[in-house]
């Protein structure tokens, strides 16, 4: 059977659907008498409840809150500044994924370097690394990755080809991240210099795609140890709308489980040969989150059997040692915290807006005030 | 606004304050200010236009940079109601250029130029070395005769419905297709065409056409953006009424776009009065090119200068100008 594009989403933005699940959602909702916080951990639902104006369709007593699950959002300043420093570097050539190209760090972004000179290039695919590689034998290609499990399968792959190829010029910055960790953190925080979150939070939405990778056995854990549900969702509408109906049946019926909306795709066990892929390539480090701080083993890095294609390594004496702060003003690391949202934020849409992001929440296209700027005027 | 990055190149928010900071404070004048697609000059009798090409890869499905180059200008022209009728062709060459491809472009340029009833009557030739330009960067300027004054982006009102002529988005996502690094097969093919004959067919027809305008970059939603912005008006869009090709969507999904936001080259927007709609829909239904054209928008006073979009299941958002490094140099 031959997969045309259109089969990703047909059908799952279906009016009818949607509206038999808003009336489904609105009668259970009334059996709660309270109301029920969700978060929806990852940016892309964020976008999707934005664009498709979900909250529209929700009663009253059902929230969102945004999580920390946009890759570039959640990027400390320094780690920007690395990008952008090393995209200077003689000979570089910088591979990344898009938005990064965006996110203002303390010099500026990579558009900026791109406009100062530097040779920067976004792929969707990071085995176009490989390309680039061969087609410039005398540059120094760093792939700048980033990611949540989702995307870091795809490096590992680059990196089996490099080895595999016995490439020279192919190197690594790894920033990937992993969820179950920080949402662990949301709800049970150790870090003694952010205020606990603990009770706002009622249920999960949990990201699909992650777990189309590591399955849906990592979160397991959250309604078995911390009483909160999780439902695995998609991100069309209809998903987001079967999965909310989902959590509230939960409630409504008094359980707490873990259950799997995208069934589509989305198995207990998930990908093994990604899993051993990852294991093969990287060690799980403490990773400082914007706005979150330091967590511990929620980042991943290259093991050292792999230092030489590790840029950190190479450049370690041009690359920023210290922490940055974050603008004054800005807010993206509460909103990340989902302790606030982004009108919340005295910049929002003023001083800080797509065109000319302070934080990092307003680059990406998953970010929850890029979302709120875009999408989020006609809210209730 | 301290250098120059590709995102000011993106028909949207930053083109337009790039414009505005720069060009309009320079050279403001009565007749620029107006924004058109084309100058109004000489007592409203002839509309005149320039526009510069540069795309990559310079032959990609539907078109080339030559059927671009006359389409685009030509369509500015008739965006006026104005017959094409004198075109200037002006082009920078890259040292190492092959002449079968130079020849080829021409040739398109030749083939379009016959379709609109227009000539180039004047031309310019530089070479660059190697690395000063992209291949090919051309340029042409278009004179046409105005036939139906009178047509502007100032004058939609809620006794206006909005039409597109077509699916949208085809140019764009076939160039992002096309380009270097993206290995998607597809058939689909830019909307790149001349609009000068469906223009004139509404014309001939006595429709009196309020505003008009080909969605290049920035797309559908840069030109309603323009119009509500313009005319004070709020503009309210169906989205299941906008008509979007099966493979336009699924590259949009891929790549995160928004097909409204994607860029045309044979694709226009038109605000008639309601009761003239459904003859506007008639003649343009008898071209190939414009065979599913659609109304997509009724005009009201809901969000003044807004553009608001509506789900078919009930939500609604604000349709905005796109915004960052949307697609870099695609025309």
């Amino acid at each position: 059977m031959e997969l045309e594009l259109k089969d990703l989403y047909d059908g799952y933005r279906n009016p009818e659907v949607i509206k038999a699940y808003q009336k489904i959602i609105n009668e259970d909702a009334k059996k709660l008498g309270k109301t029920i916080n969700i978060m929806e951990v990852c940016g892309g639902h964020t976008h999707t409840i934005m664009k498709y104006g979900i909250p529209q369709l929700l009663p009253d007593n059902i929230n969102f809150i945004h999580g920390p699950g946009c890759p570039v959002c959640i990027m400390p300043k320094e780690r920007i500044d690395s990008a952008y420093i090393l995209s200077l570097q003689e000979d570089v050539i910088l591979v990344t994924l898009g938005d990064m190209i965006k996110v203002p760090g303390s010099k500026g972004s990579l558009q900026d370097a791109r406009s100062k000179g530097a040779d920067v290039r976004f792929v969707y695919s990071p085995m176009d690394c490989l390309k680039i590689a061969k087609e410039n034998p005398t540059k120094k290609v760093i792939f700048f990755a980033i990611g949540f499990e989702t995307t870091t399968p795809m490096t590992c792959s680059l990196l089996e080809a490099v080895v595999k190829q016995g490439i020279e010029n192919v190197f690594f910055h790894i920033n990937h991240v992993t969820v179950p960790e920080v949402m662990k953190e949301l709800i049970d925080s150790r870090d003694e210099h952010v205020d606990s979150y603990n009770n706002r939070i009622d249920a999960f939405l949990g990201p699909s795609h992650v777990s189309v990778i590591s399955g849906s056995k990592i979160y397991e854990q959250f309604p078995r140890d911390y009483k909160r549900p999780v439902v695995v969702a998609g991100f069309e509408p209809v998903d987001v709308m079967q999965s909310i109906s989902m959590i509230l049946k939960q409630f409504v019926e008094d359980r707490c489980e873990l259950e799997i909306e995208y069934k589509r795709l989305v198995s207990y066990d998930g990908n093994q040969r990604a899993q051993d892929m990852m294991k093969k390539y990287f060690d799980k480090v403490m990773f400082k989150w914007r706005g979150l701080g330091n967590i511990p083993a929620s980042g991943l890095e290259l093991k050292e059997e792999y230092s030489k294609y590790n840029a950190k390594v190479i450049y370690k004496d041009v690359l920023p040692m210290q922490e940055i702060e974050d603008h004054k003003l800005c807010i993206c690391g509460d909103i990340l915290r989902g302790i606030a949202n982004p009108p919340d934020c005295t910049v929002f849409g003023t001083a800080c807006k797509p065109t000319k992001p302070i934080g990092s929440c307003m680059v990406s296209s998953e970010g929850a005030c890029a979302a709120y700027y875009k999408y989020g005027n006609l809210l209730k | 606004m301290k250098t120059v990055t590709l995102a000011h190149g993106n028909g949207g928010a930053e083109n337009q304050e790039l414009i505005s900071k720069v060009f309009y404070r320079a050279f403001k004048n009565d007749i620029l200010n107006k924004s058109e697609d084309a100058a109004i000059i000489q007592d409203g009798s002839l509309a005149f236009t320039t526009d510069s090409f540069t795309v990559s890869p310079l032959f990609f499905n539907g078109a080339d940079i030559g059927k671009l180059a006359v389409c685009g200008t030509c369509n500015d022209l008739a965006m006026m109601g104005a017959k094409p009728k004198y075109l200037t062709c002006s082009v920078i060459i890259e040292e190492g250029f092959e002449i079968k491809s130079l020849e080829k472009i021409v040739k398109s340029m030749k083939e379009e130029l016959a379709k609109n009833d227009a000539i180039v009557v004047s031309g310019d030739t530089k070479v660059v070395p190697k690395g000063s330009v992209d291949k090919i960067f051309i340029n042409t300027t278009g004179i046409g005769e105005v036939t139906q004054k009178g047509i502007s982006s100032n004058a939609v009102s809620e006794d206006d419905v909005i039409i597109v002529s077509r699916d949208v988005g085809a140019h764009g996502a076939t160039i992002f297709a096309a380009r270097e690094g993206m290995d998607i097969n597809t058939d689909l093919q830019s909307d790149c065409a001349s609009l000068w004959p469906q223009v004139k067919a509404l014309i001939d027809s006595g429709i009196k056409i309020t505003a008009l305008r080909d969605a290049t970059r920035g797309g559908v939603s840069a030109v309603l953006n323009e119009w509500a912005n313009q005319s004070d008006v709020c503009i309210e869009v169906q989205e299941e009424k906008v008509p979007v090709a099966d493979e336009v969507k699924g590259i949009c999904e891929l790549l995160g776009f928004e097909a409204m936001s994607l860029a045309n080259e044979g694709t226009f927007v038109l605000a008639v009065n309601k009761e003239e709609a459904d003859k506007a829909l008639e003649v343009l239904k008898a071209f190939e090119n414009s065979s599913n054209a659609s109304i997509i928008a009724e005009v009201s006073q809901a969000y003044e200068k807004r553009v608001v979009l509506h789900s078919s299941w009930g939500t609604k958002r604000f349709l905005e100008l796109p915004t960052g490094e949307l697609l870099p140099r695609i025309c």
